[in-house]
């Protein structure tokens, strides 16, 4: 089944509010994906700096003098600022793929979740509700939110199986439902040189849009090829720097309902996860149509 | 009348006091708020009784109904008058998916846009759809009516067998074994009956199109063994 919730703002006076209108829309959407939930928040970018979102089972021995230990190989500041099992590094900018690098030698047990100037991504295994505790979603600040409760069906129920899933710098995608040709979709963006971190058919279609927007296509018509490429059932929610889009596969038999106000764009795989939105009776609310590409820009 | 609200009534309660109405109740008027997209909200009625709810719904709202008269100031999510027995159900704002599915009997008025497979597999419903329906829709539609004042999407009827299909807009595509047919004056009969009952005054049975069976899916054709 999984369950899915996106929020774009428009309205900057809401960007405070983001992670507690979020974490309402997320928890609403427990019984959609008990097993396990995610979410990614796009905050305000700092100048010249990179944020890694990193992950790990062991975070009191892997993120301890981690911080030290990356400033040293890359020869440049970081700062550390860990929530349970995730930890965010920021980095210099022109340091980034160094301190990846830095990262995957230094710190083998530890995953990247994601990288940009926005994005931070926490997901783990366990209740949506418990999760966004966990990870104080209801507090974080930021322009633009995606979660994801997740029902497994393709892969194992796991940290790095749960959504959702970053191929690319500040991008990240969720889904609900299953692809199909993922197998031999993976081997080709294999050969393109993409990196794959699971066996996850949702993995396969962030890459693919990474893959196309590398091609120099923006999101839109990344996802607009991807009608051509991808075969099965989805219905995903994407998330850029500044950008936001939603794309239902030609069936669409996986749930969707948008509402739009002046202050904001919303997503959610049921009407239930949009009710406590501000001014939800004067939004125009609908549902998206089956292979249209829905995408908001700032 | 009673008045029940869903913020503070657990679903559960609503619908099984719901449940225990019957023909004869005094309590003939219910008015729900505070649905907030609730799933099954009024589902399995089985009493000659109003409901009017205010707000949008969830999954299956007034699924199984009999004889109850149910209007959604709001909204309806998937399924919506999903095997409906007999009764009305109104929904003022637009459809999701299967809409009327299975359908047995009643009517479905929906006033705005319903999504995809609406009227799958129906069996005797009247669904009347004021704006446009989705694609897939009267899927297996056995028997009943479907009346659309706006557009259908792809593949509308496909494997119909004999419910009567009516469109005022533009059809993107018929499925398999549907066929436009002509338009004889017990459709137009019917159209204005389905219109009246709907309460719709202001649209003429002669502008509608009708689609149905070719039937050449009925029997098995040895001739078409390579296509399976």
């Amino acid at each position: 089944m999984c369950g899915i919730v996106g929020l774009f703002l428009k309205d900057k006076a809401l960007e405070p509010r983001l992670g507690a209108l979020t974490n309402q829309m997320l928890t609403t959407m427990c019984d959609r994906g008990p097993d396990s939930a995610g979410f990614a928040v796009y905050g305000t970018p700092t100048d010249g700096k990179v944020k890694i979102t990193l992950q790990s089972p062991n975070p009191d021995a892997d993120f301890k003098d981690i911080e030290a230990s990356i400033s040293k190989a890359i020869g440049g500041n970081v700062s550390l600022s860990v929530k349970s099992t995730h930890a965010v590094l920021t980095v210099p900018e022109q340091k980034a793929h160094e301190a990846v690098a830095a990262i995957r030698a230094l710190r083998p047990s530890v995953s990247v979740m994601a990288t940009g100037a926005s994005i931070e991504i926490y997901k783990e295994v366990g209740l949506p509700t418990d999760v966004a505790k966990r990870f104080d979603l209801s507090g974080m600040k930021g322009t633009h939110a995606i979660g994801h409760t997740r029902m497994a069906t393709e892969s194992a129920v796991t940290t790095l199986g749960s959504h959702p899933f970053s191929t690319g710098y500040d991008q990240c995608l969720v889904h609900n439902g299953s692809l199909s040709n993922h197998n031999n979709l993976r081997r080709e963006l294999r050969r393109e040189g993409m990196t794959f971190e699971t066996q996850n058919d949702t993995e396969v279609a962030a890459a693919y849009l990474t893959s196309r927007m590398k091609q120099g296509m923006n999101l839109g018509e990344a996802l607009t090829k991807s009608l051509d490429d991808l075969d099965g059932f989805f219905t995903f929610v994407v998330g850029t720097k500044n950008g936001f889009g939603v794309l239902r596969d030609p069936i669409a038999c996986k749930p969707a309902v948008m509402a739009e106000t002046d202050q904001y764009v919303a997503f959610g795989s049921e009407f239930r996860a949009l009710v406590n939105l501000p001014d939800i009776d004067k939004a125009k609310v609908w549902e998206p149509e089956p292979s249209t590409v829905y995408f908001w820009e700032r | 009348m009673r008045k029940i609200d869903l913020a503070k009534t657990p679903l559960r309660d609503l619908n099984q006091d719901l449940h225990r109405q019957s023909a004869g109740t005094n309590e003939p008027d219910w008015e729900i708020v505070n649905s907030m997209g609730f799933h099954a909200v009024a589902a399995g009625v089985d009493a000659p009784i109003n409901i009017n709810i205010r707000g949008s719904v969830g999954y299956y709202c007034g699924g199984m109904n009999k004889q109850a008269s149910i209007t959604v100031h709001g909204s309806a999510g998937p399924g919506v008058a999903e095997n409906m027995m007999s009764g009305n159900v109104r929904i003022t704002g637009d459809a999701s998916q299967y809409a009327g599915a299975t359908g047995h009997g009643g009517m479905l008025l929906i006033e705005g846009n319903a999504a995809s497979r609406c009227g799958v597999s129906m069996k005797g419903i009247d669904i009347v759809v004021k704006g446009n329906i989705g694609h897939l829709s009267a899927f297996m539609a056995q028997s009943g009516h479907l009346v659309v004042l706006g557009d259908a999407g792809d593949a509308l009827g496909d494997s119909i067998y004999e419910a009567k299909l009516f469109v005022r807009g533009k059809v993107k595509s018929l499925g398999a074994d549907c066929i436009e047919k002509e338009m004889r004056p017990e459709h137009h009969d019917a159209i204005k009956k389905l219109l009246k009952q709907a309460g719709i005054t202001d649209v003429k049975s002669s502008e509608f199109k009708r689609y149905g069976s070719a039937r050449k899916l009925y029997n098995f054709n040895i001739d078409n063994a390579d296509a399976y």
